[in-house]
């Protein structure tokens, strides 16, 4: 490797963007190289002049209220399509047993659909508000007792940070209208919640991936608890965080 | 599908693109106002681009929401305000070659403003990312205010992932030229 592509490599080392292998090229370069060497840290200094808050604008008092008052308001709640669906259920439910069947199905998958916007909406009220965490400690053994008389189930809390993942604390949450623990982590600037409800009897269950409404969130079971990971970082991000989890579990 | 459904469709989209959009509103401001640099334009772009984006929200298909925000409200700017010749961009090409001989960023002569807000370390640095050419100051503002990855940023600019890092190498490398004149022009 020569100057002018560790020039142009260096941000993308900066900017933890390369493979493995193209960092140790660069790292390599800059190592055999004072110039280039100079260059970066004059790059880092640089970095650590730029506090991004600091950096950020803040939106005018009203646009917020300006840009929702033209877009439609909404109605007043119809009947959804889920009450109809239940409805309808429980009134043929008994007397069709071989229909039930169907019916269980397409229940389950509204129910589970429902659950997943549940959990990303318990994922944006976090964000939005004050009340991203109840208990704040970077420390596992802080966080889990937390909980202790407050959840039927001690939520299983893993300590990430030399995977890249920082423990910030944890709160109690509600989904299904059921209390949950919200154990919450960093990555970099994204916050990943992950929500862990008892199920008992779900035994345990692969992880699945889903996308709503440009969240990813990774779901599995363990252990009769129902765990989602929910966070605006990559599918592949979030993944990674669910197999890491689960492997310091298992320690 | 049941009668009612068609209303609460239309109820269900507009709350899922509050629930979704709107919390990204400062940054969608900011990006606004840099590439605007004009507190009222910026205001008026980002209406805009909200309205666009619900206009276009069917055609949304998931992933993260902020790039593609970005990548409608910068087609915003252009739109609306390339014709103000408020966002000159200096070429097609402008990576290639050396485009900025001179330093436009570099201050001269400090009114007793200009002295105060240098004391402030954000302030001086918002004025300096203003100052660099648009095509470097969208990267900056994506890359650092917003950490973006290359792969958004280049969904956002509508360019080769390459040229969002050539790009970014040349930004930072005028950035901290500003800085540097910045700070030794300065009480520091």
């Amino acid at each position: 490797m020569n100057c002018d592509e560790a020039k142009i490599l260096m941000h993308a080392l900066i900017d933890g963007e390369l493979d493995a292998g193209h960092a140790r090229e660069v790292e390599a370069h800059i190592v055999g190289c004072a110039d280039c060497a100079a260059r970066l840290r004059e790059f880092q200094d640089l970095r650590k002049a730029m506090t991004p808050s600091g950096l950020r604008y803040t939106a005018p008092a009203g646009l917020h209220e300006r840009i929702e008052g033209k877009l439609p308001a909404p109605h007043v709640a119809g009947t959804s399509r889920r009450s109809v669906i239940k409805g309808f259920a429980a009134g043929a439910g008994l007397s069709a047993i071989a229909a039930s069947g169907v019916l269980v199905m397409v229940m389950r998958t509204d129910d589970q659909r429902r659950v997943l916007g549940e959990v990303v909406s318990a994922h944006l009220r976090s964000l939005q508000g004050q009340h991203l965490i109840d208990v704040q400690s970077t420390d596992q053994h802080t966080v889990k007792p937390w909980f202790n008389g407050r959840l039927d189930v001690a939520p299983p809390v893993a300590d990430l940070t030399a995977q890249g993942f920082t423990l910030l604390g944890g709160r109690l949450d509600y989904i299904n209208a059921k209390p949950v623990a919200a154990i919450v982590y960093r990555r970099r600037v994204h916050i990943i919640n992950l929500f862990c409800a008892p199920a008992p009897g779900s035994g345990n269950r692969a992880a699945t991936m889903e996308s709503l409404q440009g969240y990813n969130v990774r779901r599995w079971s363990e252990n009769g608890i129902n765990l989602w990971a929910v966070s605006d970082i990559s599918a592949d991000e979030l993944s990674e965080f669910g197999e890491k989890f689960e492997a310091a579990l298992k320690q | 599908m049941m009668a009612g459904g068609v209303v609460d469709a239309s109820d269900d989209k507009a709350e899922r693109f509050k629930t979704l959009a709107l919390p990204h509103l400062d940054d969608i401001y900011t990006l606004a106002r840099y590439l605007l640099r004009s507190a009222s334009d910026a205001d008026d772009a980002v209406q805009e681009c909200y309205l666009r984006a619900f206009h276009h929200f069917d055609t949304f298909r998931g992933g993260p929401v902020k790039p593609w925000l970005f990548a409608i409200l910068r087609n915003v700017c252009h739109a609306a305000y390339a014709a103000n010749a408020r966002i000159v961009y200096t070429t097609d090409n402008a990576d290639a070659g050396e485009v900025q001989a001179k330093p436009m960023w570099r201050e001269d002569g400090d009114t007793p403003e200009q002295a105060m807000l240098r004391r402030h370390d954000s302030a001086a640095m918002r004025r300096l990312i203003a100052q660099l050419p648009a095509e470097f100051r969208e990267v900056i503002v994506l890359r650092e205010i917003n950490d973006l990855s290359y792969r958004d940023i280049a969904i956002v600019i509508e360019a080769p992932i390459g040229t969002v890092m050539s790009r970014l190498a040349r930004a930072r490398g005028m950035l901290r030229e500003a800085w540097v004149a910045a700070e030794g022009g300065g009480q520091k």
